[in-house]
């Protein structure tokens, strides 16, 4: 860094000398981790070593605290239910939102421009705003406490970004492929199908991400929707854990640790699409 | 250009006879599932919303118990709105004087060619990705009087160590710390996307003019970066707004109502007990409130953006 006048991180980070932005860094990392590390090491010990040691590694590592909720069924049905909630929003959001921003694109009819705002209403105003006559809805409708109650929902309130997102996107796509499509006498289904989709894997992905993740943490609508506890994703479940065994805070903590362990996973298998998509995702939305 | 390829496109192939009972029948396939899913579960709701503030109604039956704007009054007269208004507002002006900053300057930190700076980056992002609900049961230890760091900073003083989130005057500043932590991370890679589209020759010029780095910061960094700050501050103010699931995990809007926010009191106060007249009032004041501010703020604040 003799002569690094030109760099424009140099400048950006005022000249501070190397040394110091790595403390302030390290500070500010250990502050945003020490909560989750000790999370997951607290789920290791004794409830006796817990309150006495909160931060440090365990005197003994208690594996049976995770082995239990593991060996259990109830950590897996939480699972299950999450992601069979999670897995049909995304579905359903996807097919329903980039069939509506295909025909935007590429259909002009009558009132299309009043359809198209309409939809996007939805960005405009949280589902708590609702959420009574949400929930009226649902029951009248017959669908508290199954899946498909918390599904619809979400998938109609999701409906809103997916269609504008796919709708810039499919927007990009070069004229000429719609026009030799046509030439070569492909109907627009097909073209829907075999050429727009195909093409457009970013944003699929885009999407899926942001509608996922936003399933996967739900809890104001599941909360409203779902009584039995066998239908329960698992942020409502770990509440409920957490009420039965308040006073045993280190099966809490693992069982919390168990609940967010797929989630960092995925995050750091895929940690470029998921920055990306749910960023993006926000600036675009 | 983009609209004008558009337009040569439709004037290509609305041509008579070509496509047309292709393109109907796209449109009647396409988008009636879109619009019959948004118009049954947003749609109506919301409008629903707005007729049954009008009734006094426990969700059974049809609502006949007409109250005008009964519902709206007694709403602006309860004491813990008022504080779940004060704590929205609170939680917005935290959000934009500690945690926006925090994210700049770590955005600065990060957005050059420092060693590490992908992990550091993954690290403050992950807070970001953790549920709500999972966040605010961790920190729920961390607070906890018995078993938390914070109990245990206290006994090292020889204090008697608080139960934070007990305390109607510590539980706020408690949840605000954790929308901090929670949320930084975010906004920090939005800056980090901002920096990256100011172009390195700007600085150098500026460089060459003899700028000092708080000039620099100041004259180039912070203009440039406008259309970004005013995104992020966007998303910070509609995202406290609907602060619900980090305190339903931390206090329930507890104790004694003093760490209610406007969601947490429409369920404790519409949900839970089942007044489906008030809590749709709650619902309809939140609603023009989102998008009072969302239509403002686009209008005035990123017209040009």
């Amino acid at each position: 860094m003799t002569e690094g006048a030109s760099h424009p991180q140099r400048a950006l980070a005022g000249g501070m000398p190397v040394m110091l932005r790595y403390a302030v860094l390290l500070l500010v990392a250990g502050m945003v981790l020490a909560p989750m590390l000790a999370a997951a090491l607290g789920g290791f010990k004794s409830l006796g070593n817990l309150r006495v040691d909160p931060f440090g590694l365990p005197r003994e590592w208690e594996w049976r605290n995770y082995w239990d909720i593991l060996s259990g069924t109830r950590y897996w049905q939480l699972m299950l239910n999450s992601l069979i909630i999670a897995v049909l929003t995304v579905l359903l959001t996807v097919a329903v939102s980039a069939m509506a921003a295909f025909t935007f694109v590429h259909v002009r009819f009558y009132g299309a421009t009043f359809l198209f705002n309409y939809l996007l209403l939805g960005l405009m105003f949280p589902a708590a705003t609702a959420i009574l006559p949400l929930f009226i809805k649902i029951r009248d409708l017959g669908l508290l406490d199954s899946y498909w109650g918390v599904v619809l929902p979400q998938v109609a309130f999701g409906l809103a970004t997916g269609v504008l997102l796919f709708r810039n996107y499919f927007r990009q796509l070069p004229s000429e492929l719609f026009e030799a499509a046509l030439v070569d006498g492909c109907g627009y289904f097909q073209f829907f199908w075999y050429i727009v989709l195909p093409l457009s894997r970013p944003i699929l992905a885009t999407v899926s991400v942001i509608v996922f993740v936003h399933s996967w943490n739900a809890y104001l609508l599941p909360l409203v929707v779902l009584n039995r506890e066998s239908r329960y994703p698992w942020p409502l479940g770990i509440m409920a854990y957490q009420g039965e065994y308040s006073t045993e805070w280190n099966l809490v903590l693992a069982f919390i640790t168990l609940t967010i362990l797929p989630a960092v996973i995925m995050f750091f298998a895929a940690q470029k699409h998921i920055v990306a998509g749910l960023t993006s995702g926000a600036v675009k939305g | 250009m983009e609209t004008g390829q558009l337009t040569a496109r439709w004037a290509r192939f609305r041509g008579p006879g070509t496509q047309w009972g292709a393109r109907a029948a796209v449109a009647l396939l396409f988008l009636p599932p879109a619009l019959l899913l948004f118009t049954v579960f947003v749609a109506l709701p919301m409008g629903e919303a707005a007729w049954y503030s009008l009734f006094n109604w426990n969700g059974y039956g049809t609502p006949t118990q007409f109250t005008g704007w009964r519902n709206f009054r007694l709403l602006f007269e309860t004491p813990a709105f008022h504080t779940a208004l004060k704590n929205n507002l609170l939680v917005i002006v935290v959000s934009l004087v500690v945690q926006l900053p925090l994210a700049l300057a770590m955005a600065l930190l990060l957005a050059g060619r420092l060693r590490g700076t992908t992990g550091f980056r993954l690290v403050f992002f992950l807070p970001y990705i953790l549920a709500e609900i999972a966040a605010g049961l961790i920190w729920r230890f961390v607070y906890d009087g018995d078993y938390g760091f914070i109990a245990k900073i206290w006994q090292a003083f020889g204090a008697a160590p608080p139960f934070v989130l007990a305390e109607p005057d510590l539980a706020m500043a408690a949840i605000l710390l954790v929308v901090v932590w929670k949320y930084f991370g975010f906004h920090m890679i939005l800056y980090i996307a901002g920096l990256q589209q100011i172009s390195p020759t700007l600085y150098e010029a500026a460089r060459i003019d003899g700028a000092g780095s708080w000039q620099i910061f100041r004259r180039i960094t912070l203009p440039l970066l406008g259309p970004t700050i005013r995104l992020s501050v966007f998303f910070a103010i509609i995202g406290s707004i609907q602060l619900f699931d980090i305190i339903m995990a931390l206090t329930r809007g507890g104790p004694s109502d003093s760490t209610q926010t406007m969601v947490t009191f429409l369920y404790s106060y519409g949900v839970t007990r089942m007044q489906i007249g008030f809590g749709s009032a709650v619902g309809v004041v939140l609603f023009v409130i989102c998008v009072v501010f969302a239509f403002g703020y686009k209008r005035f604040l990123m017209r040009d953006d």
